[in-house]
């Protein structure tokens, strides 16, 4: 499975599910990560965690370990 | 209706209801303008206090213009699905408290997002008006927007305004009034797609059909997400809920997705279709001025050396230029020279007695003075902040430090609060105020004062000329003791019950970069510094009472009195020194001199200093101490001056920094708990340096090297041992992934 984790800085990728459970899956789901949206990323932060991406005309920051709940093709 | 004559008609209604009062909400996502709005749309009349019981903001304020109109300020939130305390706290409110309206500020250059929680504001039931923020922004961006068919497809009315520029202001108040005048409900109009529209339905017939319309759509929909705490509510019957569970578990299958995927998608598509039709964008794929600010900004290479700089340039005026010589001026000159002359001579003019001039002036001038002289340096510091929080730059700070802070539970912003610590813990716990997670802020409350403050420093400067001969690396380890204590207690506390919980998801919008508004940066520093001076001072005027009354009474021969100069080891202060002497006896300073001077260090570390002075009868005692060096070797070995030194560091800091932690904890027990963890840190420090120490010096093994080696073990395995329910969070999500 893809996910967010596996996109490389400056491609995009388009959600296909979100897994996990609990307030992170709530919290990804209401900033706008649902299914078909496209999500480009952007850069990573300079210790390498989090990284930034671009979706629904704004900048989010996410953790890495949680972009693992982002399935994306 | 022009504005003029929808003020009018504004007017003549409120004539009419001279008496009725009316409580308007104001709710959008943070970064959205909504301070800027809330103090453009209240002015002054504001008032500052805290939701019941936690340390969020709350904010309340009468519309200009609108005599009787109370407007509240909810905190900033992204969703009503309470993924946050600041969520709950404004879910419960609009659901308990029934405001007569909403006004829901969205910001115009990021309406996808904003209108997110447009849509499920709207499920309430309560009437509400849309002001779409920033619209000089976006017309200057080139992008039309048909605001009434917007309103239309939301059902509510709309206003385009300028929080910044106060543009459209007076329309949306007036607008919002009248919607809460009505005390009516509204109905929202946003449409799901058929399947789901149609299970909505279903549960509304069969679970909700007794409860008023208004309020059915959010029930249904809360229902049909699995909310476990509606379903208690509601009070559902076991047969009911698995009836639901059918229709619910059915669209699933229809949609392969689970039923709060599909409600967060479709709220989204709805509003993505919604503004394909009523915007028109001229240029796209341009970037932005704040992506090309942040393209150097948080730049792979650049970002930790303009970090760097910024923070130094900070820290340098506010700490060191300008707010330590505006500190030392009120402290010295205001205080030491103007206003205490003045008034002893005033006092001694009017021949008061003489315990009630030192009473004013040795207690209540000297103790709340030296509180109060810190306030310049807040000051210029929360001006600091402010700007660094309405800029944007803020979350860049957290986006850059996380990696590094989420170690040991704090948050990437907690590095401010350290930074300010090395200059005084007082603003440093005021502006943990700025993270949003409430374990990363309290974590970030109960460390800070590890930190070496400007004022230990004297201590320091002391212990180190009398035993060391002044070098520099006793600082240095005084620092680095510092940051080892912050680290290693928020890899322990990070792992007990008080912290356990939910680990807060760090996803975090990093908004566009904004000129701040001015307005807005000298109301937020007026409210941060004035609460302090307010709720701080009484607290210290208390203490400082206190402290004074037992320095400089006691008893003499048997007759109790006030103390001459010199007699201060009759003082209650030094009885009650002797009596818990005993405590301290393993640190390597069991006697009372050295006991009262680090319990004097409560009123500010450098009263350790003085009060040693006083104690060996050094009336003036310049910084550093040099004069008493030689009674200070005869007192403490130094190991056992060492031993003080982390005590008086690490242990409860003075009275100024615990009222604060009262002020931004907003609990007795989290401050009790702050102090009484610092103290204990402090003392079992001090005990294993002095104790172990000592063997490792002469090889005799006591009683006590023993304690001191088992609490050493029992803080490493308390640093070392298993999170009890480790990284749960990436557990469930990895059996999310397999299933």
């Amino acid at each position: 499975m893809k996910t967010l984790r596996d996109v490389r800085i400056g491609e995009k990728a388009r959600v296909v599910k979100i897994h996990g459970q609990g307030n992170i899956r709530r919290r990804v789901m209401d900033m706008g990560i649902t299914k078909n949206v496209e999500i480009f990323v952007r850069k990573v932060a300079p210790l390498g965690d989090p990284i930034e991406v671009n979706l629904r005309g704004y900048e989010l920051s996410l953790r890495k370990d949680d972009c693992e709940i982002i399935e994306v093709s | 209706m022009t504005a003029r004559s929808l003020k009018l008609a504004d007017h003549l209604l409120s004539i009419n209801l001279p008496l009725m009062s009316i409580t308007i909400a104001v709710a959008g996502n943070p970064n959205s303008g909504k301070t800027t709005l809330f103090n453009a749309l209240t002015g002054s009349n504001q008032y500052v206090g805290n939701w019941p019981g936690v340390t969020v903001e709350k904010k309340e304020g009468e519309l200009i213009g609108h005599p009787g109109v109370v407007l509240v300020d909810l905190p900033g939130i992204y969703s009503l699905s309470t993924n946050s305390l600041e969520e709950e706290l404004a879910r419960d409110y609009l659901l308990e408290s029934n405001p007569d309206a909403i006004i829901n500020i969205v910001d115009g250059t990021n309406l996808e997002r904003n209108l997110y929680l447009t849509t499920q504001l709207a499920e309430l039931g309560i009437p509400m008006v849309l002001a779409i923020n920033m619209m000089d922004e976006v017309e200057k961006s080139g992008i039309k927007m048909d605001s009434s068919a917007l309103g239309k497809a939301f059902g509510v009315p709309v206003v385009k305004i300028s929080a910044l520029r106060e543009t459209q202001i007076g329309e949306l108040a007036s607008l919002a009034v009248k919607a809460a005048q009505k005390k009516g409900h509204m109905l929202p109009t946003h449409r799901f797609s058929g399947g789901v529209e149609h299970a909505l339905g279903h549960i509304e017939e069969v679970a909700l059909h007794d409860h008023s319309e208004h309020k059915q759509r959010w029930y249904a929909v809360k229902l049909f997400e699995r909310n476990e705490l509606v379903e208690t509510e509601l009070g559902l019957s076991e047969e009911l809920k698995e009836h639901i569970q059918q229709d619910i578990r059915q669209i699933e299958l229809e949609y392969d997705d689970d039923s709060d995927s599909i409600i967060a998608a479709e709220r989204y598509d709805f509003i993505t279709e919604v503004l394909e039709r009523v915007t028109v964008r001229k240029k796209a794929g341009e970037l932005s001025p704040s992506d090309r600010i942040d393209r150097i900004v948080t730049n792979r290479w650049l970002a930790l050396p303009i970090f760097a700089a910024i923070m130094f340039i900070v820290y340098y005026v506010s700490v060191n230029t300008v707010g330590a010589s505006m500190t030392d001026w009120t402290n010295d000159k205001l205080f030491g020279q103007i206003l205490l002359p003045a008034i002893s001579g005033k006092l001694a003019e009017w021949g008061v007695a003489g315990w009630l001039q030192g009473l004013l002036v040795d207690g209540i001038l000297a103790g709340v003075g030296s509180v109060l002289s810190f306030l310049p340096q807040m000051v210029v510091l929360f001006l600091f902040l402010g700007l660094l929080e309405f800029s944007g730059y803020m979350a860049r700070v957290a986006f850059i430090m996380d990696r590094m802070f989420r170690k040991f539970g704090l948050s990437g912003k907690s590095f401010i609060p350290m930074l300010i610590g090395s200059g005084c813990s007082v603003p440093a716990i005021m502006a943990a105020r700025t993270i949003e997670n409430e374990h990363d802020r309290r974590m970030t409350v109960i460390t800070t004062s590890f930190i070496p403050c400007g004022a230990k420093l004297p201590v320091i400067a002391m212990i180190a000329g009398a035993f060391f001969g002044g070098k520099g690396w006793v600082a240095f380890g005084a620092y680095f003791l510092g940051i080892a204590a912050v680290v290693i207690s928020g890899i322990i506390l990070k792992k007990t019950a008080l912290f356990q919980g939910e680990a807060a998801p760090f996803v975090m919008e990093l908004p566009a970069y904004r000129w701040p508004s001015l307005k807005s940066i000298l109301i937020t520093t007026w409210d941060r510094v004035s609460s302090f001076a307010r709720k701080a001072s009484t607290i210290i005027l208390l203490a400082s009472i206190v402290i004074w009354f037992t320095t400089y009474f006691g008893w003499v021969d048997g007759n109790f009195q006030m103390l001459q100069s010199g007699q201060i080891d009759h003082s209650i202060l030094a009885g009650f020194g002797n009596a818990i002497a005993w405590i301290f006896r393993p640190l390597g300073w069991g006697e009372w001199r050295p006991v009262v001077a680090a319990l004097s260090g409560l009123i500010a570390k450098e009263t350790v200093v003085s009060s040693f002075g006083i104690f060996y009868g050094f009336s003036e005692v310049a910084e550093g101490g040099q004069a008493m060096w030689t009674s200070l070797q005869a007192a403490f070995s130094s190991l056992s001056a060492t031993s003080f030194l982390i005590f008086v560091l690490l242990s409860a800091p003075c009275v100024a920094t615990i009222s604060s932690i009262r002020r931004e904890m907003n609990n007795p027990w989290w401050t009790l708990f702050a102090v009484g963890y610092m103290t204990t840190v402090g003392y079992s420090v001090a005990l294993m340096v002095f104790q172990l120490g000592t063997w490792l010096r002469s090889g005799a093994f006591t009683w006590w090297t023993g304690i001191s080696l088992g609490l050493l073990g029992v803080v490493l395995w308390l640093l070392f041992r298993r999170k009890p329910s480790t990284s749960s969070r990436l557990k469930r999500a990895n059996a999310g992934v397999r299933e």
